[in-house]
């Protein structure tokens, strides 16, 4: 039994939240601060010919790429985006100068006038010549195995792009300190802002970055911010003061990344009696101008694209290509959701040709413990594909519904998922994570770099290591993330932060309890004052990985969920109504119930916004909808009640029994929602599912 | 330009066709009312003009004067709401939490869930898919 | 550009004859609810930079009923038509659009006889105003005058008031048989229509507008006549084809509008037959 891991605690942001007391970027103010505005580029691809300022520049700063005191990249996977145009343009909104004044009305009526010699541009992703990234997964031999299936299904899936929409748009705050900045932001990575501001400032100026209150990030936190900081920062130094910048919600969605657009195409051969012997995938992603994650994205894509299913032949490949629109980056599911979309939606159309019940597909072919993976994962007692399934199938009556439905306006879909837990493959150690804990006069504080944007960082680390460390909830503190303070924990991404951190934290905290010989935090201090025990992740030493090939564990462990969605249809309008989601997911243990239920909720709200009404509008590589009015999110009366299961298989290498959870519920929607459609006799295989696409559908 | 703010009587000195929300966070520095999309669309701005939400960002500072503002800080720290909002964990990244809190007080006792949702209905949070608020707000509704 | 807040002139008026006077002086743009106006000064398209308020201008928010006429005063917000039992009994239809308009927050700001000034083709109030052959009431400092709505726009955000005048109120007369109402919106609440009709049925006279299929809102005259000459549902919604012209925009494409205007329109006929 534990006391704090598995109570649904008060969160320790609760009330500074329900106050409106907690402080996020926009609500930061700094004496002698200046505004900064970023102008950007009005075509998709050429060259700036020539700058002309029309306002009278007393009182600006101005600053373009020759200000630049180190290098004019953003160091992340490549160096290959700059932070200011040089030259040359590679797509709608890229940053060319940027302006600071104390007055915002003088800021932003400032007029720039930029002319181009524009160049022909590409949006299309299958049109595209330059690969950014190329993946092949290979597993048994496809084509001959192929050649012995009963049947062969071919078909393609296509989803779009996706905002994040944070209520709270990114901000920054960049504030001269010693020789270099100190940096608050809205943001997840902290220390991906390091990064790259050393390199944009140079190695050795101080730099320091500070996480303020962030207002949901799903990933569009997480590498876009270090461009936005570097961009006050250089205003803050050549002004010598600080400079604020916080987008409006049409710069934010006009400029900032956005998840990748796919092409998915599967060419499966499966025996009449329903097993899978071949499944042949490609997947094509939009990266848009730079590389940015986009390799990364489609490495998750791919390692999960065919589902969690059993089969020995199977073949991956995987193209990220440049296109000439913003770079798409990392959004909640990095990837997964895309493929995940692809393989759940084809697996529908694969019962559909065998005249099969997909529910009796799933169950045939679903990864059980001793089965490997594309990548020759072998799948251990961690595997709850058929726990999911069957409880969600039981749970709803999904057959006898299926056949109540039929021939009317209403429909029920299910889709089986899997999500994998932490940086792929070797990731986490090259990571090699450290998370600290310090025991000081007011007891012990956590002092890691992971940042809490929502999801409950705070609040589940601290009960980790108040239940590791034997001592009450309410007396561990959690540090604000301060680059100078706080131990380099890794970026908040990837589903991490509880089962990689908060294993780190455990150990900490076990260590912490030794030295502590039995005397509580307050006696130990008072006797012998403070200390601090920093640890490293050591990732499970079974974790056997070959990027060059592809093969091996690709993650330490995963997730697995599945959902079955009942939706009506009205024949008339092609509006869908959804009416209830059941979400069974299998995520080893949770730490605090009410957090994960909250985090399958919104990830599911979410995925039922990607597949209903979601839809990014690209007119000449811009988005043309970029406001809240016309780029359509779920309101209270868009979202169906939901039924969350959360079934219990705990996971040795996590906290407690944790694993990885907050991907996981964006994969599922997607797919079940198409599927419930095609249930409706509409033969769709895209989202998102508008009226106006289901209406093209039902006139094909 | 005189109105009461959180129950005082308060002037402001802004242009009168400045947004209320600008008003508030800047002239007053009360930040707990956010800005999310700047055209009424997310609710995050949302406070009461006499005893009714509206946008902060889509009012003129002119069309409050004499009238009563209410904004999240005049709520204090132990109102139902706020404690429900907590204890059911209706607030993620909080950003929404102050709109969402504002917007719940003009629903009567004991909501049924369809109230709450229409009442909701001009909020939009992206994290927590609703549910929680829900419960939220039908516990602090409840009592 | 965003447009600069600290140059615009506003004035204030608390009676109609002081908000006529102030429109008689020099040319302003009035503001009610302002709910639409953030929006155009956001994006820089506003080129007035001087305003006359009237939200307090507490005589135009009156609902009632003058005879077998119901007037609704422009200042009468979504939520007071929500809340009228004069709407309810007589334009229910009306309430349901309100409901439908933004959320509670907009619902409380947004009036009628700013829906009417804004002019937008998405307006959801328009289609049910052109149904029932509603009275636009406009005044000036030199008298009033009332223009039958099918009258009022001269195209795409553009109407007959004039620069003096202001939108008083709105009459609406008598509405004989079944009132049909349907929003075809981006999403549940928070939406902007993508198709919007209103329609009455009164044994074989039958009315019906559609909003965001064209410039303006349209009334379906071509429909109408079909039905009214005794032909059949699919000739009317044939016929209907000719009323509408909708265009492709961010939000939806003429394709599915044309469909669900004739699916719409359809249904209708069908439920009143």
């Amino acid at each position: 039994m534990t006391r704090w891991v598995g109570a649904s605690v008060p969160r320790k942001d609760g009330i500074g939240k329900a106050t409106g007391q907690a402080r996020y970027a926009d609500d930061l103010v700094f004496p002698g601060m200046l505004h900064g505005r970023t102008v950007r580029s009005t075509v998709p691809r050429g060259r700036v010919r020539s700058i002309r300022l029309d306002f009278d520049a007393s009182g600006f700063t101005i600053v373009d790429f020759r200000d630049v005191p180190g290098r004019n990249v953003c160091d992340l996977i490549e160096q290959d985006q700059p932070f200011l145009v040089e030259r040359d343009v590679r797509h709608m909104a890229e940053p060319i100068l940027l302006l600071a004044h104390e007055d915002r009305e003088r800021l932003l009526s400032a007029n720039v006038a930029i002319e181009y010699d524009a160049a022909d541009a590409v949006f299309d992703p299958l049109r595209s010549e330059g690969v950014l990234k190329a993946i092949d997964i290979v597993k048994g031999d496809v084509d001959a195995a192929m050649g012995n299936a009963d049947v062969i299904v071919e078909g393609t899936y296509r989803t779009g792009h996706q905002e994040h929409v944070y209520i709270e748009p990114n901000g920054v705050i960049a504030v001269p300190e010693g020789d270099g900045v100190v940096v608050y932001g809205s943001l997840q990575c902290p220390f991906y802002v390091i990064k790259a501001l050393k390199s944009l400032l140079g190695a050795n100026r101080h730099i320091r970055v500070v996480q303020t209150e962030t207002g949901g990030g799903f990933g569009g936190k997480e590498e876009y911010p270090s461009m936005i900081a570097g961009h006050a920062a250089l205003l803050a130094l050549k002004s010598g003061r600080p400079v604020k910048i916080v987008y409006d919600r049409v710069e934010d969605m006009v400029a900032t990344t956005k998840r990748h657009p796919s092409i998915v195409r599967h060419r499966t051969g499966v025996t009449r009696d329903g097993r899978l012997v071949a499944m042949d995938v490609e997947v094509v992603l939009d990266g848009g101008a730079y590389v940015t994650l986009s390799p990364v994205v489609l490495s998750r894509g791919c390692i999960h694209a065919a589902g969690p299913y059993r089969c020995d032949n199977t073949r991956i490949r995987g193209r990220a290509m440049f296109t000439n629109t913003p770079p798409n980056g990392a959004f909640r599911g990095f990837g997964a959701p895309q493929t995940e979309f692809a393989v759940e939606v084809h697996m529908e159309r694969i019962a559909e040709a065998l005249g099969m019940d997909p529910v009796t597909l799933r169950e045939i072919n679903a990864l059980v413990p001793g089965d490997t993976t594309a990548t020759g994962q072998v799948m251990h007692d961690d595997c709850s594909a058929r726990l999911v399934l069957d409880e969600a199938v039981r749970r709803t009556d999904f057959r006898a519904k299926r056949t109540a439905y039929r021939g009317t306006n209403r429909a029920v879909g299910l889709s089986l998922f899997y999500h994998g837990a932490g940086f792929t493959g070797s990731g986490e150690r090259t990571l090699n994570s450290k998370a600290r804990l310090d025991l000081t006069e007011r007891g012990v504080r956590i002092a890691v770099g992971s940042t809490e944007i929502g999801q409950g960082t705070r609040t589940m680390h601290a009960q980790i290591v108040a239940e590791a460390l034997g001592v009450p909830y309410e007396t561990i503190e959690v540090a604000q993330p301060d680059t100078s303070v706080v131990a380099d924990s890794g970026p908040t991404v990837a589903s991490r932060t509880c089962m990689v951190v908060g294993k780190i934290l455990e150990e900490c905290a076990a260590e912490m309890k030794a030295r502590l010989g039995g005397l509580s935090p307050s006696e130990y201090f008072a006797k012998h004052g403070g200390f601090s025990v920093l640890k490293t992740y050591e990732p499970p030493d079974w974790i056997q990985w070959d990027d060059h090939t592809y093969r091996g564990d690709a993650y330490a462990t995963f997730a697995w969920g599945c959902d079955v969605v009942e939706l009506e249809m009205d024949r008339d309008t092609f509006e869908v109504r959804p009416i209830a989601l059941t979400a069974v997911h299998e995520f080893g243990r949770p730490i605090h119930p009410a957090l994960a239920r909250g985090q399958i909720e919104g990830g599911t709200a979410q995925g039922m916004g990607y597949a209903l009404l979601e839809h990014v509008v690209m007119r000449n590589g811009e988005m043309a909808n970029a406001q809240l009015t016309n780029y359509i999110i779920p309101t209270s009366l868009d979202t169906p009640e939901f039924d969350i299961v959360m079934l219990e298989n705990p996971y040795p290498g996590g906290p407690f029994g944790a694993k990885g959870l907050g991907e996981l519920p964006m994969d599922g929607p997607g797919p079940a929602v198409v599927n419930a459609l095609r249930a409706l006799a509409l033969d769709v295989r895209e989202i998102p599912a508008t009226p106006e696409h289901l209406a093209e559908c039902a006139l094909r | 330009m005189r109105f009461t703010l959180n129950g005082e009587t308060r002037d402001a000195s802004s242009p009168p066709m400045s947004r209320l929300l600008d008003v508030l966070r800047e002239e007053f520095g009360l930040t707990g009312t956010k800005e999310g999309c700047g055209e009424g669309e997310c609710g995050a701005c949302t406070v009461l003009v006499d005893g009714a939400p509206v946008c902060s960002c889509l009012v003129p500072l002119v069309q409050v004067e004499a009238a009563s503002v209410q904004t999240i800080e005049g709520l204090g720290d132990d109102h139902p709401l706020q404690h429900e909002f907590m204890n059911e964990v209706g607030a993620q990244c909080g950003i929404c939490t102050p709109g969402m809190i504002m917007a719940a007080l003009s629903l009567d006792e004991h909501p049924t869930l369809d109230d709450i949702k229409v009442a909701l209905a001009g909020n939009l949070c992206r994290c927590t898919g609703y549910a929680a608020i829900y419960r939220a707000i039908m516990k602090a509704k409840s009592q | 550009m965003r447009t600069a807040i600290s140059t615009l002139a506003v004035r204030g008026a608390t009676t109609v004859r002081q908000a006529l006077e102030i429109l008689h002086d020099e040319e302003r743009t009035p503001i009610a609810g302002a709910t639409d106006l953030f929006v155009a000064l956001n994006f820089g398209t506003l080129t007035m930079r001087r305003f006359v308020d009237i939200w307090n201008v507490d005589e135009l928010r009156r609902i009632a009923v003058d005879g077998d006429t119901l007037v609704i005063g422009a200042l009468a917000t979504y939520t007071d038509l929500i809340r009228s039992p004069m709407i309810a009994a007589r334009l229910p239809m009306l309430a349901e659009a309100s409901r439908l308009v933004g959320g509670p927050q907009i619902q409380n700001r947004g009036t009628i006889g700013g829906n009417i000034a804004n002019a937008s083709p998405a307006g959801d109030s328009l289609p049910i105003l052109s149904a029932v052959d509603a009275v636009v009431v406009l005044r000036s400092v030199t008298g009033e005058r009332r223009v039958a709505f099918r009258d009022f726009y001269t195209g795409y955000r553009e109407s007959v008031r004039r620069r003096d005048e202001l939108i008083v109120a709105v009459e609406i007369p008598p509405v004989p048989g079944r009132q049909w109402f349907r929003k075809v919106g981006t999403r549940a609440a928070q939406a902007i229509s993508k198709v919007v009709i209103a329609g009455v049925r009164d044994g074989q006279s039958l009315r019906l507008a559609l909003g965001s299929v064209a410039p303006t809102v349209v009334r379906a005259r071509r429909a109408e006549a079909a039905l009214a000459e005794g032909r059949s549902i699919d000739e009317a919604v044939d016929a209907l084809r000719a009323d509408i012209t909708p265009i492709d925009d961010v939000r939806s494409t003429a394709d599915y509008r044309h469909l669900v205007s004739a699916n719409l329109v359809r249904r209708f006929l069908t439920e009143t037959r």
